[in-house]
């Protein structure tokens, strides 16, 4: 159990380094996209939400897990949707008169 | 290979390609690939997901990814580029409000088949409840007060930090309670409902100009939500994507922070733009004589001019001004007039807003340059064009001590040998600041609504 814990917490300490280094170099004009794009990752809860809904057993657990998979999709399909017509948005001088 | 370790494998998949797609977006060219990467690696987690042990009944999951994917998929094609913020502060909650759901799934369940949840696994529910139920109702109050549902000023009232100071104490002490009693739910719940009304408390009191840091804020702790049900499950795509949202929201509070000069500690609680708008709003244009110009009189200045910088800020958008700025900077392009824009990190309502606003509106995105690349420009500028931004081209923030902004970063328009300032009327900004660069010999005020002055200014330019 407790090295378990720690392997996690080394998972976790790791990634938020490397997520220093990723974020660090997206350029301020992307600032909005990776926002809606980091948002749409944060929707990751939707695995727990999964486990949680899809228990053999329904009971108020199931129900809590259903209700956080719809809130989890809206945010997973709603991000990556929203970024992805952002993203189409930016064009260069060439591509736009293309 | 058993199931659970094919699974494993999946979300390690999933996590590389969770960090390939955000290593993508260090270029606009490479950032759409890297955006589907990104939804791929969600996908592989979640297919992978469905072939957990535990998880046997399908109905629940396939009406809530049913109802949560059309709400979602409506949304992100309908939301106005404008209403960015408030879209993105919403979603925000809800992946707090998710994460929150998660860890009481999991108390509930453990609770139920009479285990004892160890502190290994309550630590991590408390937090996830905490974080997730705080990010669900600072979201939502963030949400009124960018839709203007609700007063952007901030909301005070004597005795509020007592109050908040106790309501944490309460948190604290619920939380405790929580880890050492965990077969009570009662108290679970308590926990649950005090974290959402605090999260409440603590967003009412800041002012709307600062909603940029709250909203990056709320961002860093959906994901730190979704690290804490990690924890819980001991499941390692989680904690990895929970922390690089983390990372993410972190780094974008500390940027915006710096970029309006103030400490975080500051914006949460310093009830920013209240009390100084009530002071600033009678002294207005008490000092020195302002020259206003006509749309004819912009024209023939910006014809002789060989560069300019456009500097943007949210009034444009309040004005839906961006075609006609466009289109303006189009006409003096084609006159072999240098253009740019200069964009303020704070010119939006979120980081980066300003930027996706302009590129709606086609404008080429290597036209647009941040503050400091393009603020060595300024003295060997021939026009500096402000639309419908105030504060950022404050010169009171370099030169006035005595100024609330003062070392506050700006756009240096007042070295530009011509600044233009297109405003409304002369009333105080979102800080409620008086701005002295409209008293300055070499600034032209053009009075009037954004885009009609701008569209004037461009027919003016035309007849020429």
């Amino acid at each position: 159990m407790e090295t378990s814990f720690i392997l996690v917490v080394t998972i976790f300490v790791l990634a938020m380094f490397v997520g220093f280094e990723l974020i660090t170099k997206v350029p301020p004009t992307l600032h909005t996209p990776l926002m809606s794009g980091a948002n749409a990752i944060s929707g990751i809860a939707i695995i727990g939400a999964l486990i949680a809904a899809g228990a053999p057993e329904t009971n108020l657990a199931s129900i809590l897990g259903t209700l956080a998979v719809a809130l989890a999709t809206v945010n997973v399909v709603g991000g990556f949707l929203v970024t992805n017509r952002m993203l189409g948005m930016f064009k260069t001088k060439s591509e736009r008169e293309q | 290979m058993t199931a659970a370790n094919l699974i494993a494998v999946a979300y390690l998949g999933a996590s590389i390609l969770f960090i390939v797609g955000i290593k993508r977006l260090s270029s606009p060219r490479t950032a759409p690939l890297g955006n589907l990467l990104a939804a791929l690696g969600m996908g592989v987690a979640i297919v992978a997901t469905l072939f957990h042990q535990n998880v046997v009944d399908f109905r629940g999951i396939l009406a809530g990814v049913a109802i949560g994917g059309a709400i979602g998929a409506v949304a992100a094609a309908r939301v106005q580029m404008t209403a960015m913020p408030q879209m993105v502060a919403v979603f925000n909650g809800l992946g707090g409000a998710a994460s929150a759901l998660v860890a009481a799934a999991e108390i509930v369940r453990q609770v139920g088949a009479g285990s004892l949840p160890s502190p290994f696994v309550s630590v991590p529910i408390v937090a996830g409840t905490v974080i997730g139920a705080l990010t669900l109702t600072g979201s939502l109050i963030a949400f009124a007060k960018l839709q203007e549902l609700m007063t952007g000023r901030p909301v005070v009232f004597p005795g509020q930090r007592v109050l908040n100071g106790l309501l944490a104490l309460g948190l604290l002490a619920l939380a405790t309670s929580v880890v050492a009693q965990p077969q009570d739910l009662t108290i679970y719940w308590g926990l649950f409902a005090l974290s959402a009304l605090l999260g409440v408390m603590l967003v009412v009191p800041i002012g709307g100009a600062d909603m940029p840091v709250v909203i990056s804020l709320l961002n860093s702790y959906s994901g730190l939500a979704a690290c804490a049900t990690g924890f819980i499950l001991e499941n390692q795509v989680l904690i990895i994507s929970g922390s690089l949202v983390g990372a993410s929201g972190i780094v974008l509070t500390r940027i915006m922070c710096k970029a309006m000069n103030r400490s975080l500690a500051n914006v949460l609680f310093g009830a920013f733009g209240g009390e100084i708008a009530a002071q600033a709003a009678g002294v207005t244009a008490a000092r020195g004589s302002v020259k206003s110009g006509s749309p004819d009189d912009a024209a023939v200045i910006l014809d002789a001019a060989r560069s300019v910088i456009i500097v943007p800020g949210y009034g444009l958008a309040v004005a839906q001004a961006q075609h006609a700025v466009r289109e303006l900077s189009d006409l003096l392009l084609q006159r072999g007039t240098q253009v740019r824009y200069g964009i303020h990190p704070v010119a939006g309502r979120m980081p980066g807003h300003m930027n996706v606003l302009l590129a709606e509106a086609d404008v080429p995105y290597e036209q647009l340059v941040e503050m400091e690349e393009i603020n060595p420009s300024f003295p060997h500028t021939d026009v500096a064009l402000v639309i419908g931004a105030n504060d950022v081209t404050n010169p009171d923030a370099h030169e006035n001590p005595a100024s609330p902004i003062y070392g506050m970063p700006i756009l240096e328009v007042s070295r530009a040998k011509t600044v233009m300032v297109c405003k409304r009327s002369m009333s105080p900004g979102f800080a409620g600041v008086d701005n002295p660069l409209y008293t300055r010999a070499q600034t032209m005020m053009l009075f009037g609504d954004a885009k009609k002055t701008i569209e004037a200014v461009s027919s003016a330019i035309r007849a020429l």
